[in-house]
């Protein structure tokens, strides 16, 4: 296997990449001749934006949100140090414990329904289909506009009390309900709508797919195995990389949830908190209520959880990813 | 089934054969059907915004089907000057920090990356894994000292918070991109410029860059569809109605005229979305690249 899976697994924060085999190895460091303090110099010069950069907009706002994590500030009033009381709040913050079971059933449904759905589309579309770019594209497209307001829109209406989906229930004679109105409903249709863009997976797993040899195949079909053997016992297993790769994209990705559940629940997290996302409910208290101390230690609990499902996806991934080599 | 049993001396090969032939035509067709009906699933929402964009609203309300009875533009009319200012106002102001965006996008990831790919420093492999540590990043954990820093500044409602980090190569996934595809390129094209007096400027000039083409191209489009379509920074950071982008002008347009305006709420949601579409039909081939080899929406 070689461009997209080994790209796939430097991508993973934390796990720098192999150098490129052609450089040459970095000269001693005491004896540098002058033309590689040049070229030093030069690259510092390429990267100076880049470090710019990384420390004023990227690694200073993270330390600095660390720092405000442990005080009240309100913008108005210069920080005022608190200790871990900010932490000791959320332990007892209700609508918290509402936004971190809404995020969570978001994630963990959503994720996985998503990514099975586009494993099963690639390997229907993979092998001989006429017309694959074509599908590929119709599928990818819901993709590219899912994160926009614009659909976010779309969907309210569709899920709304008079929407096209009770329209076309009522078609059938069955009686809808409103509902992103209706809290027992309101995030299934954000489910739905992450659901919907399965299309970016779906191109992932076909470019690796592309990756498995076809006499593997063949060589089942010798053996007398059926489409569903293929998919379980060739494609599936030769797939885990790519699969691990997905997972741990989707669920960065949906941790961070925002603009749908703002658009549909018009900014409150509505009906009865059922759409507070993690981030809708800590842009609420940073930028509603201007708690900025508060704001930060919520973003960095969400840093942390974030980065814990990762490490455990990479710790658990030891026990189902096979690198073929 | 029995025509597996293929391995087993058959009495007929070639009746045996023209039934497989056949079965697997009847397959085939079959796939396409269950594939076409599935795709025409996924975009009936869509379809069906498209259409209903055409219908007066009441009978948005009433009707299901795709091909409106009568074609009527009064909802782009109206749409267009439901809000403060007429819609080309905020198409224009998103094509603004669309166009810097881009712009500061291809260039400081393109001098970042070519110094990774090709250049030997102090610290290379270090910042390298910084660089890729920031690639997941949350916004949230850093947008309140953004805001911080930005309002210090005096910055809020002005677009430098949006287009400035994108001249700082913020975005580390297209430096990642750019570094992977220069990594590809053959380095006997630097050594012979070099030879040719040509310096590391030059080279990244005239040499790597015409060479770069599709990952720039996959740069901008990726940046374009991201920023045209983010919601999230510009509604932080930009509060002045007068400044609003294409995404905050319809939030306002959603939540003050409601399930009252479907029909031109649609009408603008469709020219919102009508540059990514654009972009999508126009770009598709750098789109799958970039998504198969970084995972990017």
């Amino acid at each position: 296997m070689t461009t997209v899976p080994t790209s796939s697994r430097d991508q993973a924060p934390g796990e720098p990449p192999p150098e490129a085999p052609e450089q040459p190895p970095e000269p001693g460091r005491g004896r540098r001749s002058p033309l590689a303090k040049r070229e030093g110099r030069v690259a510092y010069l390429f990267l100076a934006p880049w470090f710019i950069g990384m420390v004023v907009v990227t690694i200073g706002p993270i330390l600095a949100s660390l720092y405000l994590s442990f005080t009240e500030y309100s913008l108005l009033q210069p920080p005022e140090w608190l200790g871990l009381e900010n932490y000791r709040r959320m332990l007892e913050d209700e609508r918290l414990h509402t936004a971190l079971r809404v995020t969570f059933t978001y994630v963990l449904v959503s994720v996985p329904l998503q990514l099975a759905l586009a494993l099963a589309l690639a390997f229907f579309l993979d092998r001989g289909v006429r017309g694959l770019s074509v599908y590929r594209s119709v599928y990818y497209l819901p993709s590219l506009l899912g994160g926009s307001v614009a659909i976010a829109i779309l969907w309210r209406q569709i899920f709304g009390t008079e929407g096209l989906i009770n329209q076309l229930l009522g078609l059938v004679g069955i009686e809808g309900q409103g509902w992103v109105s209706h809290p027992d409903h309101a995030l299934s249709t954000l489910i739905v709508l992450n659901v919907w863009t399965f299309g970016a997976p779906m191109v992932i797993f076909l470019a690796g797919l592309r990756q498995i040899p076809a006499m593997y195949y063949e060589a089942a079909e010798v053996d007398g195995a059926g489409g569903f053997t293929k998919f379980w016992r060739i494609t599936v297993p030769l797939l885990t990389p790519i699969i691990f790769f997905n997972l741990v994209l989707q669920i960065i990705g949906s941790f961070q949830t925002f603009t749908q559940a703002f658009i549909v629940s018009g900014g409150t997290g509505g009906p009865a908190d059922s759409t507070l996302f993690y981030t809708l409910y800590t842009y609420q208290r940073g930028f509603g209520s201007f708690e900025m101390g508060y704001a930060s230690a919520l973003a960095w609990v969400l840093l942390i959880i974030i980065a814990g499902f990762t490490a455990v996806n990479f710790l658990a991934a030891k026990r189902w990813v096979h690198y073929g080599d | 089934m029995a025509t597996d049993l293929e391995s087993i001396a058959a009495p007929d090969p070639a009746a045996l054969a023209a039934r497989r032939r056949r079965d697997g035509r009847k397959r085939r067709l079959l796939k396409h059907v269950v594939l076409i009906v599935f795709g025409f699933a996924m975009l009936y929402p869509l379809l069906w915004m498209v259409s209903s964009s055409f219908k007066p609203s009441d009978l948005i309300f009433r009707d299901a089907s795709l091909i409106p009875s009568q074609f009527d533009f009064s909802n782009y009319t109206e749409g267009w000057t439901a809000l403060a200012r007429p819609f080309h106002h905020y198409l224009f102001n998103s094509a603004i920090i669309v166009f810097f965006s881009v712009v500061g996008n291809l260039l400081s990831c393109a001098l970042a990356a070519y110094a990774f790919a090709r250049l030997q420093f102090r610290g290379r492999r270090l910042f390298f894994a910084a660089m890729l540590g920031t690639i997941m990043l949350p916004i949230h954990v850093v947008i309140v000292p953004q805001y911080i820093l930005f309002s210090e500044l005096d910055w809020i409602n002005t677009y430098y918070p949006l287009i400035v980090p994108k001249f700082l190569a913020t975005d580390a996934f297209f430096i990642f991109l750019m570094v992977q595809f220069i990594r590809g390129l053959p380095r006997e094209l630097d050594d012979a410029a070099r030879i040719d007096g040509c310096g590391h400027f030059r080279i990244f000039w005239r040499i790597i860059m015409p060479l770069c083409l599709p990952a720039l191209a996959t740069t901008a489009i990726f940046t374009f569809i991201s920023v045209w379509n983010d919601f999230y920074s510009q509604l932080i950071f930009v509060t002045d109605p007068d400044l609003y982008t294409v995404p905050v002008a319809l939030r306002t347009f959603v939540d003050s005229q409601g399930e009252s305006a479907w029909g031109p709420l649609f009408a603008m949601s469709l020219v919102a979305l009508g540059p990514i579409f654009g972009f999508f039909l126009a770009g598709q081939r750098y789109l799958m690249r970039g998504i198969a080899t970084t995972g990017i929406k």
